[in-house]
């Protein structure tokens, strides 16, 4: 009976993690599966016209110079814009606010902002400037970016500004600065890499966005440079020739797929290495 | 302490400097707080524009519009209710599939992995969330699709679509896209997020708590699951609502292989769509100020959804260390 028991017991220890190792398992071939397809239908159909031509038109050779040059642009601006206003919010929370009630609200707000379906903000910034502007255009498109380069700017900005330690902000007290000046020129300064490597992962995250540049900056199948036009970017190109019958089409949407997963992996590990060498125990969003 | 640098009077040259510096803190506090308010702006100017935006097919069709599964752009009758069928049994499905695996792998990482693969193997997780979702729906596409047409999907209607009952969800021609596809992708999207919420609320669990049970001869397993798991309940259902808020706001993954159709069918099998789909799909094309303002309306009703469901998520995640949790 005993033994039995103490059998079973050992049976059910071995087979559930025996499970946990086949679902680990599981996990890593669907990473491999999907890098695998990506890598060879992109890596074959990867040339040098690709870089120095435009989108073409239906069932004929062309590049994506146009689509990268939009992505580009709006991932900048978006950037430019999105970047200031996330950095200042995350100081708040860290520097002023704190714990009290408002930055306690803004915090949860932000959370829940950050893990917000970006479709809502492709619609947002369709009412708000879409609409009134009378037709898309890329600066819409970067508006869309911002918003979602926010919460994620907040985010890590607070986290990395809480890492410097308190003896340095009273160090700097101590000597008469004003907190504005603390912050600017000593909390700054010590948490400067943690904020970049915050930046670079809002980078990633937003240059694989498709949802919300579908009706903020659409597409254009050729080269343009107006803010206020609809301007070629590569997500949306990748959604449309994807799903065309033609195999031109098709083929520079893995290369755009391609490329866009390289930059943003190359960013992550990037952002990932930084953090390691500034904080062990702290890990990248 | 500001005021109290105010008050003091350090005479002409001195109170110059304080000047300048009272003017700093003032426009850079200021300027932090407007960015901050900014960001409550951003969640207050979504809702009025949506609810704006959806105002012409919320007063036509009143709350019919959310029992209504009519969808006909020719007639000008719109209803919600296959879309959000569609949201939440594609989110369904890919939670039921997501969660154990996600189980699986945290306890791997935490409890079963020799050190030297926890790192490897938690990067390569993490990884796969850096990955956008647009790769998992061509992925899904062009290499899911067609192994789940030509194996998977006849060999499910093979045996299972006599059963009585159960047999209805297995029903129908083998389309390769539809219901049961978008909700695989959905989990494979969703693993990682899961997955690392739960590694890390399970590493919050203090050491000596699993060392007096294993003191006390328990297992492996029995620790996961009497001790771990009962302690980081809260953390791990909030993980599971984050996955299920990305799962259920998620488009790009869903709108190459959910096929677009607007009813509902029993059968898992069949094509069907899902608001985020429905919006990514048609908003471009759409004529007319009803069938846009439908659209937007459906995003109204993800909109409170998705609110609702992260921001219980996030409440449950937030008695939690940040920093343990920096990881979504």
């Amino acid at each position: 009976m005993n033994r039995n028991r103490r059998l079973l017991r050992k049976l059910t220890n071995g087979a559930s993690l025996a499970l946990s190792a086949v679902a680990t398992a599981i996990g890593l071939t669907c990473l491999a599966a999907i890098l695998w397809t990506l890598f060879k239908s992109g890596f074959s159909a990867l040339s040098a016209s690709v870089f120095t031509q435009m989108t073409p038109p239906p069932g004929s050779m062309g590049g994506l110079l146009n689509a990268i040059y939009g992505s580009l642009a709006m991932t900048v601006i978006g950037m430019l814009l999105g970047a200031p206003i996330g950095i200042l919010a995350g100081t708040y929370l860290a520097e002023y606010g704190r714990d009290s009630r408002l930055a306690v609200v803004i915090r949860f707000i932000n959370d829940v902002l950050l893990s917000a379906p970006s479709i809502i903000v492709g619609l947002f910034i369709y009412e708000i400037v879409v609409v009134p502007m009378g037709h898309f255009s890329a600066i819409a498109g970067a508006l869309a970016l911002a918003v979602i380069a926010i919460p994620v700017t907040v985010r890590t900005t607070e986290d990395m500004l809480r890492l410097v330690p308190q003896g340095m902000k009273d160090a700097s007290t101590a000597l008469g600065a004003y907190p504005w000046r603390t912050t600017v020129s000593v909390i700054y300064p010590a948490a400067r890499s943690g904020v970049v490597t915050g930046l670079l992962l809002a980078v990633a995250r937003v240059s694989g966005e498709t949802a919300p540049l579908l009706f903020t900056a659409l597409n254009n199948q050729f080269w343009s440079t107006k803010l206020s036009a609809p301007i070629a970017n590569l997500p949306v190109v990748i959604y449309q020739f994807a799903q065309s019958p033609y195999e031109e089409w098709q083929r520079l949407a893995w290369v755009g797929a391609l490329l866009i997963t390289l930059a943003i992996l190359v960013l992550s590990v990037t952002a990932r290495v930084l953090i390691a060498a500034l904080q062990p125990q702290a890990r990248a969003p | 302490m500001v005021r109290g640098m105010d008050q003091a009077n350090f005479g002409g040259i001195a109170s110059a400097h304080v000047r300048r510096q009272r003017l700093g803190e003032r426009l850079f506090g200021g300027a932090t707080r407007v960015a901050a308010v900014l960001v409550l702006a951003i969640l207050g100017g979504v809702t009025i524009a949506l609810l704006k935006g959806a105002w012409p097919a919320l007063s036509q069709f009143k709350l019919g519009f959310l029992t209504r599964e009519v969808w006909n752009p020719v007639t000008n009758q719109f209803g919600a209710l296959a879309a959000v069928y569609g949201t939440l049994i594609t989110s369904f499905i890919a939670m039921l599939i997501a969660i154990p695996i996600s189980f699986g792998i945290a306890v791997f990482l935490t409890e079963l992995s020799p050190r030297w693969l926890k790192r490897p193997v938690g990067v390569a997780i993490e990884l796969l969330a850096a990955v956008p979702s647009i790769i998992f729906g061509i992925w899904g596409l062009f290499v899911l699709a067609p192994i789940l047409q030509t194996s998977v999907q006849p060999w499910l209607i093979h045996h299972f679509s006599h059963l009585p009952g159960l047999g209805a969800l297995f029903r129908g021609p083998p389309f390769g896209i539809g219901i049961l596809t978008a909700a695989l992708v959905l989990a494979i999207m969703v693993l990682p997020f899961i997955s690392s919420v739960m590694r890390d609320v399970f590493e919050t669990v203090p050491d000596v708590l699993k060392e007096s049970a294993y003191g006390l001869g328990a297992t492996t397993w029995e620790v996961v699951w009497n001790v771990v798991l009962p302690y980081s309940r809260t953390g791990v259902v909030g993980g599971i609502m984050l996955g299920l808020g990305r799962a259920l706001g998620e488009t790009m993954a869903v709108t190459f292989v959910i096929g677009n159709a607007h009813r509902i069918s029993s059968s898992l099998l069949a094509p069907g769509t899902t608001i985020s789909a429905s919006i990514a799909n048609e908003f471009t094309e759409a004529v007319g100020d009803l069938y846009t303002s439908s659209l937007i309306a459906l995003g109204v009703i993800l909109f409170l959804i998705t609110f609702a469901v992260i921001a219980a998520a996030r409440f449950m995640l937030m008695r939690l260390d940040r920093r343990a949790l920096s990881s979504v």
